[in-house]
């Protein structure tokens, strides 16, 4: 559990971050709260000759809440937990971030490292599609947006160039009710199954409903065809069972220590129904 | 000095002695960051080691070219078997009578196994030279199912295998086939067999206690300092037996035991996990001689969980046999034990199974047979006694299943099956039919009072009205009610039938009183967390008068302390704790002849009282043992040496007999098997109670790794030998999120044969509490059909057990 030998850079602004991308290419790597990059270089299953600590680049923390909600890519799960503006405007995200690891893991960690490594463990992958959020990436050619739902390409593949760095991310304020609901071993552990849920009610009939799933295939899950299944019913138990079944659908989980495929499967039903559930309440 | 204004109540309290909840003196070091652990230690010039292991699980060792690696910077020097083999230490022995190799020796048996071991000038350059070394392997068949190791033609240890036709005799008799260990049969076989073959009802059944490991919060390691100039090692290191280990070290090395000096500083945790040798010691020191300078090996989690010391890992096949009415009348069973590669079972020598012939349990049983047979696979050596003394969680997790298993035969409530067959009070001492003598107990007295603390009756009437919901589709919870009465073996122990590696298992303490009335007591156990120095400081308190505040507990040192064969076992109290208090009753008896002189009486005319001796009949008349320390060297007393100091070797008679009676309430989430613990009660008996608090501190820790082993704590292997748990991710180790809120109780049966009655308690809970949590799951599904299904119980093993009962349908 010791790393090999490793360049160390602690830049101060964006440009200084960019500059070091540009001159290692995929020899270099940035880092947020490490959780994730640490003890992969621990493991060396990481070779990482130069890393790049963002804890001193300036204006990437905060969280901004209007019709649109945006969050500095190193701002912690500590920091969303507290922050009573976005638990009230998008109550989603602390409940989610309750629900990783944790404290110490949270004081450290960050949105973006969480969303931008690509591990189809991380939570805020799946809630970021659920709630249709745009990342922010700057690069050498500058900036551009990507959305959640495009973003994702394989465990650690992602849409993110080697010299670009994410920096935000921001999400319209979600209407309706929520859900996260995780299954997890026990605390520190990645989901069994977990999903994310956001649907608004009109009347007693479900007028939209955005469904995603974490740690159930190699990516995060985003599944249109559940949220489709429940839009314009009234939640009632045989819509539910029609979301699952798409979600079913969509997903493609592996055996692990965990649990083999069939038991990952079922979770994955009894989750998101205990999620479409609780969800509806709160709409 | 004289205050004749204080009560004898307060006179008790100022003690701080037996009985009292004293905080612990050690906790004000380790809550503030300043222990003193193993990785601390820094001496000038200090090197660091690291091991190349194998990736494989079996393979052969074609070739291992280290000339990349002395190119490292920072690297001195890359020890292999072939340079540990003029020194004869490329094999060592181990504790169970087998050797193991120190360095592969031309294969390697288990995923992890020890190839070389690289000496650098810091942690860094170490570990970079072992990425350097290139290893050249030819993959071996591998075998992890021990029943189809017996079955193989495979050969595992081609060192032991011999030549034609049979195998060499092992250290524990003869041997069945090349990977066959021992067989160890105890009981009467042909009757037991007879009794169940006309029985009115048996019950049978396959068990696995599946393959685990203590998992301390410290790994293991140490320090090895080669002094050349006066020819003396120093090894500092986690060891749970320093003596045993400066004994072993001499005998393996041949360095003479006055020069080597082995010291257990303070260490963080042990269970089990710091009872064996291992090979980073012997190529730690091996590198301090041959480079001159002191070597530090601190293990990574990951080498701890994949390489030293696993637990468990039994297939025990049970049959028990009863009455219509429930009387059990035999017990039968034959283990299959999976040793790994090198049987490194840390047991007393007569022992090959430790303790595991303590499973007819807390129940009055005529008949009994048990037979073990050892077997040798690719997977790591170990089988140490994980929070408990030899095998006995073994052995009670199977008396306490079998219990269940008769009850759902007998269509009984386990409760009432338990309480009539009984050991019963005046049985005791007991003689078991697979030979322990039982010391005392009180069963039925604290079983009637644990199951009225828990309305045992009012949960089984909940329990019903449950399962009738579920049948109702009111609910997909069930609610599952774990009974455990368990009785424990420990205080190993009397050196006529227990010693280790011929080494007996007495134990030790010496003490000093200074002039000032304070003192110094040094014992041959080491406190791994238990709180030695607070408790034994308890001990003397009582025995000899002086506050416990007084009183300097000092362990671990082997230049200072006498000899003893360390803490494990829950032998601390029993043997070390005993030695102490007779330790402590010779101090008093030269102070009573002190007393008597001052006093100007004869020695008969005094007597003890709290802190003092006084007249008798003449309380008004007395000295206080703080004065009589004073007085014992700086006073000429006729006829009697200055100085007071004593010293107490014991070895004890018999072993001890904690037992306990704990219930759990639990509810299972039937569509995803999630367990909620609603309540555990855990009553304990330990004999005399030193300190109560510390007694519900282990209790509490003892659960808690009950609780992890029950519900999902193992070290798997996949087909190829790989350890699939070889970090926490995987590993389970609960943290305050999954415990629940413990109840503890007790009652208090004293041991007839230990001078103060203790029995011990650090390992009861962890005893106790898997079977409890595990027949909690259980007896969740007893209504649904299950008879039994295997630990760990995880999420989706309870989702399997409730698929394969049709819940999901």
């Amino acid at each position: 559990m010791i790393p090999a030998a490793f360049e160390y850079y602690r830049p101060t602004d964006l440009s200084g971050v960019i500059a070091i991308l540009q001159e290692h290419g995929d020899d270099a790597r940035v880092m947020a709260g490490g959780h994730s990059l640490i003890p992969m270089m621990k493991l060396r299953m990481a070779e990482v000759p130069h890393l790049i600590d963002m804890q001193d680049v300036a204006g990437l923390t905060g969280i901004t809440i209007g019709d649109t909600i945006t969050i500095g890519a190193m701002t912690t799960q500590a920091e969303i937990i507290d922050h009573a503006g976005l638990a009230e405007a998008a109550p989603i995200m602390r409940e989610a971030a309750l629900q990783i690891a944790d404290p110490q893991v949270r004081y450290m960690g960050t949105v973006g490292g969480n969303v931008a490594n690509g591990d189809p463990g991380n939570d805020m992958p799946g809630l970021m599609q659920c709630l249709d959020a745009e990342f922010t990436l700057v690069g050498p050619d500058g900036e551009r947006s990507v959305k959640a739902r495009d973003f994702y390409e394989a465990a650690y593949m992602t849409d993110r160039e080697d010299e670009e760095v994410l920096t935000a991310v921001s999400f319209a304020k979600p209407a309706g009710g929520y859900a996260y609901e995780k299954q997890k071993r026990k605390i520190g552990d990645y989901a069994t199954a977990a999903a994310a849920v956001q649907l608004v009610k009109d009347g007693g009939t479900c007028a939209s409903a955005s469904i995603a799933m974490t740690n159930l295939s190699d990516t995060p899950i985003y599944s249109d065809a559940a949220g489709a299944a429940l839009t314009g019913t009234s939640v009632d138990a045989d819509a539910v069972k029609a979301a699952v079944a798409a979600m079913l659908g969509d997903i493609d989980p592996v055996e692990d220590n965990r649990g083999p495929v069939a038991f990952k499967r079922h979770v994955a039903g009894v989750i998101l129904a205990r999620a479409i559930e609780r969800a509806w309440s709160r709409a | 000095m004289k205050d004749e204004v204080t009560s004898r109540e307060d006179r008790i309290d100022a003690l701080g002695g037996m009985g009292c909840k004293r905080k612990r003196v050690e906790d004000a070091r380790f809550t503030q960051g300043k222990g003193n652990y193993v990785d601390d230690i820094k001496l000038d010039g200090m090197l660091a080691g690291d091991f190349v292991r194998s990736p494989y699980a079996h393979a052969r060792v074609v070739s291992i070219d280290t000339s990349a690696a002395l190119e490292v910077p920072g690297v001195l020097a890359v020890l292999t078997a072939a340079d540990l083999e003029p020194l004869g230490l490329h094999w060592m022995p181990t504790l169970a009578g087998d050797k193991q190799m120190v360095l592969a020796d031309g294969k390697v048996l288990f995923q992890g196994q020890e190839v070389a071991f690289v000496v650098a000038e810091d942690r860094f350059a170490a570990a970079d030279g072992v990425e350097a070394v290139v290893v050249e392997y030819e993959e071996l068949p591998v075998i992890t199912d021990p029943f189809k190791s017996l079955e193989s033609d495979v050969v595992l240890r081609e060192d032991i295998a011999g030549e034609g036709d049979g195998v060499p005799d092992g250290a524990h008799g003869p041997r069945k086939h090349h990977n066959h260990i021992f067989t160890w049969e105890v009981g009467d076989k042909e009757t037991t067999e007879q009794v169940i073959e006309n029985a009115e009802v048996v019950a049978e059944e396959m068990l696995y206690y599946h393959r685990t490991h203590p998992c301390p919060l410290e790994t293991c390691g140490c320090v090895a300092s080669m002094d050349k100039v006066n020819g003396k090692l120093t090894l500092y290191g986690t060891f749970q037996a320093p003596h045993a280990i400066r004994t072993v070290v001499s005998l393996i090395s041949g360095i003479e035991e006055h020069n080597i000096r082995v010291v257990s500083p303070d260490i963080g945790g042990g269970f089990g996990n710091k009872v064996g040798a291992y090979p980073g010691y012997v190529c730690s020191v091996v590198a301090s001689i041959v480079t001159g300078k002191p070597v530090k090996w601190i293990e990574d989690r990951m080498e701890n969980l994949m390489t030293t010391a696993f637990a468990r890992d039994y297939w025990m096949k049970g049959k028990i046999a009863a009455t219509k009415e429930g009387k059990i009348t035999g017990l039968w069973c034959h283990t299959v034990a999976d040793h790994g590669g090198f049987d490194a079972c840390a047991d007393p020598t007569k022992f090959p199974a430790g303790f595991m012939n303590v499973c007819t349990g807390s129940y009055d049983i005529p008949v009994a047979y048990l037979g073990v047979d050892g077997v040798y696979t690719n997977k790591a050596p170990g089988g140490v006694s994980y929070r408990c003394s030899f095998r006995v969680t073994e052995a009670v997790y199977f008396i306490e299943r079998m219990i269940e298993l008769l009850a759902i035969e007998l269509n009984m409530d386990a409760a009432e099956l338990r309480r009539i067959n009984f050991i019963k009070k005046e049985q005791f001492p007991y003689k078991a039919a697979l030979g322990w003598e039982y010391d005392s107990g009180d069963y039925h007295t604290a079983w009637d009072k644990a199951l009225k603390a828990v309305d045992y009756e009012g949960l089984r009437a909940e329990q019903a009205q449950r399962v009738e919901d579920f049948k109702a589709g009111k609910t997909r919870s069930l609610m599952g009610i774990g009974l455990t009465f368990f009785t424990e073996i420990v205080g190993a122990g009397p050196v006529k039938n227990c010693d280790i590696l011929g080494l007996g298992m007495f134990d030790s303490c010496e003490i000093r009183i200074h002039p000032t009335g304070s003192a110094i007591a040094r014992l041959g156990t080491i406190s791994q967390g238990q709180g030695h120095a607070t408790t034994f400081a308890q001990i003397l308190a009582t025995e000899i008068g002086l506050p416990a505040d007084s009183i300097t507990i000092e362990e671990g040192d082997t230049d200072t302390a006498p000899y003893g064969l360390g803490t494990y076992g829950s032998r601390s109290t029993p043997v070390a704790g005993a030695a102490t208090a007779l330790a402590g009753r010779k101090i008093r008896a030269k102070a009573q002849m002190i007393a008597a002189y001052l006093l100007e009486v004869h020695d008969d005319d005094v007597e003890f009282d709290v802190d003092r001796f006084v007249v008798k009949g003449a309380p008004e008349k007395f000295k206080t043992m703080k004065e009589i320390a004073f007085a014992a060297y700086n006073q000429a007393i006729p006829g009697i040496e200055p100085g007071l100091e004593a010293v107490s070797y014991y070895d004890p008679p018999n072993m001890t007999y904690p037992f306990g009676a704990y219930v759990c309430v639990m509810d299972i989430d039937v569509d995803t098997g999630v367990t909620d613990i609603r309540r555990f009660y855990a009553l304990d008996d330990c004999g005399t109670r030193i300190n109560p608090m510390i007694i519900e501190g282990q209790v509490h820790g003892g659960l808690t790794e009950a609780l992890a082993v029950a519900l999902g704590q193992e070290i798997a292997y996949d087909e190829m030998g790989n350890v699939k748990t070889g970090t926490l991710m995987d590993f389970f180790l609960p943290t305050a999120w999954e415990v629940p809120n413990y109840e503890t109780d007790h009652t208090v049966t004293p041991s007839p044969h230990h001078p103060i009655g203790a029995k011990g308690v650090g390992e009861s809970p962890h005893v106790g509490g898997v079977p409890c949590f595990s027949n909690a799951v259980q007896d969740a599904f007893r209504a649904f059909g299950l008879r039994h299904t295997q630990m760990p119980h995880d999420h989706w093993r309870i989702w399997k057990t409730a698929n394969e009962l049709g819940l999901h349908d």
